[in-house]
């Protein structure tokens, strides 16, 4: 499993990082990115579902 | 204190509207539920026209279409603005009332003010602060959760951003007091006339700060370049009247909210007594369920939204707190569930107009439930009659005397 954010939605609610912050962060604006390269270790599939379903922008994007 | 402005009450919300209507005041929500069910566009004549989409969609297109719609003005005044509201993109308080592309420039300005690291950098402040307003009131058998508690910790946080100085503590405290008075007084006149002595502080504090720049937002708005320009006095003015306006009465809301539904829901209040670790997910319930604001947006030009005959100037009614109750949105959406785990609300609103200080309104909220729980862990309405609630765009309790139980 894959993360990322699509930057022309996400508008800085801040649910992901603070949902799943090992799978995402903030940036001085206060959007957020994926870590790293985005993939998500075992057993963090959930945590990653959980940012997606948060987001009030759909901006959290998971290829499976 | 409010003065009386003679309305006719409403006898239909769908084609006559009136979001300070004492029904709707008292108790929205049954209104909006009925609405979306039966016209998810309400309609108004008064306020000089006006439409209020009650339905998660609907209300995510408006908030999201900036062609359509501006927002120069975002609160409803009472009548048709026409040519004298402030000229787009600016507006008077950006970037809240600024439209595209003027808008991004003047939110990349505060938005690194307010980015989740800084903020979490006051909480040990947030939290000094919350335990002193306690400690003032840990004897008394009845404290006001609105008036002794909630009110204060918005207010002193804006003082601590802008870089008060201490001894005008007392003075600009003073100045807030009579200017959120305003907040709920129905006549525009008034309400502008409450707010002038803190525009004229906040005038003072800017110039002084010109002259003596500190570590603090107005000195570095005062500091910040775009495009090797300064920003305009009116920018800079506009932007921290901001601060005051939408950083307090909205914060001050959602805390007395917050509590008032604890003080109703014994079951949990107690299980956030047990388990204060599930208190940031119960902070985003509260503030889907008692979203206190409601945003303003301006018709551009004449416009048929999906059959409704929408007129350049009418006003719109972003029902922020409708849409979070939307059951075609939320699983059991009338139900508050204190451990709802999915929860995409739009308390903070939705597309480019996203509440510049939600990471500071919920570090606030979290940090003021867990002192509250930890000093008075069991507490009552000591008068449910007593309660009342703001009225307007902003919702929240204004008078909210809990009994504070051994």
């Amino acid at each position: 499993m894959k993360v990322s954010i699509d930057p022309d939605r996400c508008q800085g609610h801040g649910r992901c990082f603070s949902l799943a912050p090992g799978l995402f962060d903030s940036d001085d604006l206060g959007n957020g990115f994926a870590v790293g390269d985005g993939m998500v270790a075992a057993g963090d599939e959930e945590l990653a579902r959980l940012a997606q379903a948060n987001c009030p922008e759909h901006a959290v994007l998971i290829e499976e | 204190m409010t003065t009386e402005i003679t309305k006719p009450p409403v006898e239909d919300f769908a084609t006559d509207w009136d979001h300070t209507d004492p029904t709707w005041v008292k108790d929205p929500y049954p209104i909006w539920d009925e609405l979306r069910e039966t016209c998810p566009v309400a309609h108004t004549n008064r306020y000089g026209g006006g439409w209020f989409p009650v339905t998660h969609e609907l209300v995510s297109e408006i908030a999201n279409d900036t062609d359509h719609y501006t927002s120069r003005t975002v609160v409803i005044g009472n009548g048709r603005p026409g040519d004298d509201a402030p000229p787009a993109p600016i507006g008077v308080v950006p970037p809240i009332s600024s439209d595209p592309p003027f808008h991004q420039i003047a939110r990349r300005i505060i938005l690194p003010a307010l980015a989740p690291r800084p903020v979490a950098a006051l909480e040990p402040r947030v939290r000094e602060l919350c335990k002193s307003l306690l400690e003032q009131v840990q004897d008394n058998e009845i404290v006001n959760g609105s008036s002794d508690y909630a009110q204060y910790i918005p207010a002193n946080v804006v003082e601590l951003l802008l870089g008060l100085p201490h001894e005008d503590e007392d003075l600009f405290r003073h100045f807030i007091h009579v200017a959120l008075e305003g907040v709920d007084e129905p006549d525009p006149d008034k309400r502008i006339e409450m707010f002038t002595p803190l525009e004229e502080y906040i005038t003072r504090v800017v110039e002084e700060r010109m002259a003596n720049p500190g570590d603090d937002l107005i000195s570095y708005l005062l500091s910040v370049e775009v495009g090797g320009q300064k920003l305009a006095p009116e920018h800079i003015f506009g932007t921290v009247v901001l601060v005051l306006i939408a950083g307090i009465d909205t914060t001050w809301s959602a805390i007395g909210a917050s509590l008032y539904h604890l003080a109703t829901h014994p079951e949990d209040r107690q299980r956030l007594v047990d388990e204060p670790e599930l208190i940031p997910t119960a902070v985003e319930e509260f503030l889907r369920f008692y979203a206190p604001v409601s945003m303003a947006r301006l018709v551009k030009e004449d416009f048929d939204f999906h059959g409704c005959p929408m007129k350049k100037d009418d006003w719109i009614l972003l029902g922020f707190p409708a849409a979070n109750r939307d059951p075609k949105a939320f699983k059991d959406a009338d139900k508050f569930i204190i451990d709802r785990e999915v929860n995409r609300h739009l308390a903070f609103g939705l597309g480019i107009h996203r509440c510049a200080g939600s990471n500071l309104a919920r570090l606030e909220m979290q940090v003021a439930l867990e002192e509250f729980l930890l000093k008075f862990p069991n507490f009552e309405l000591a008068d449910e009659s007593a309660v009342t609630w703001s009225q307007g765009q902003v919702r929240g309790p204004r008078n909210l005397p809990l009994r504070i139980l051994k």
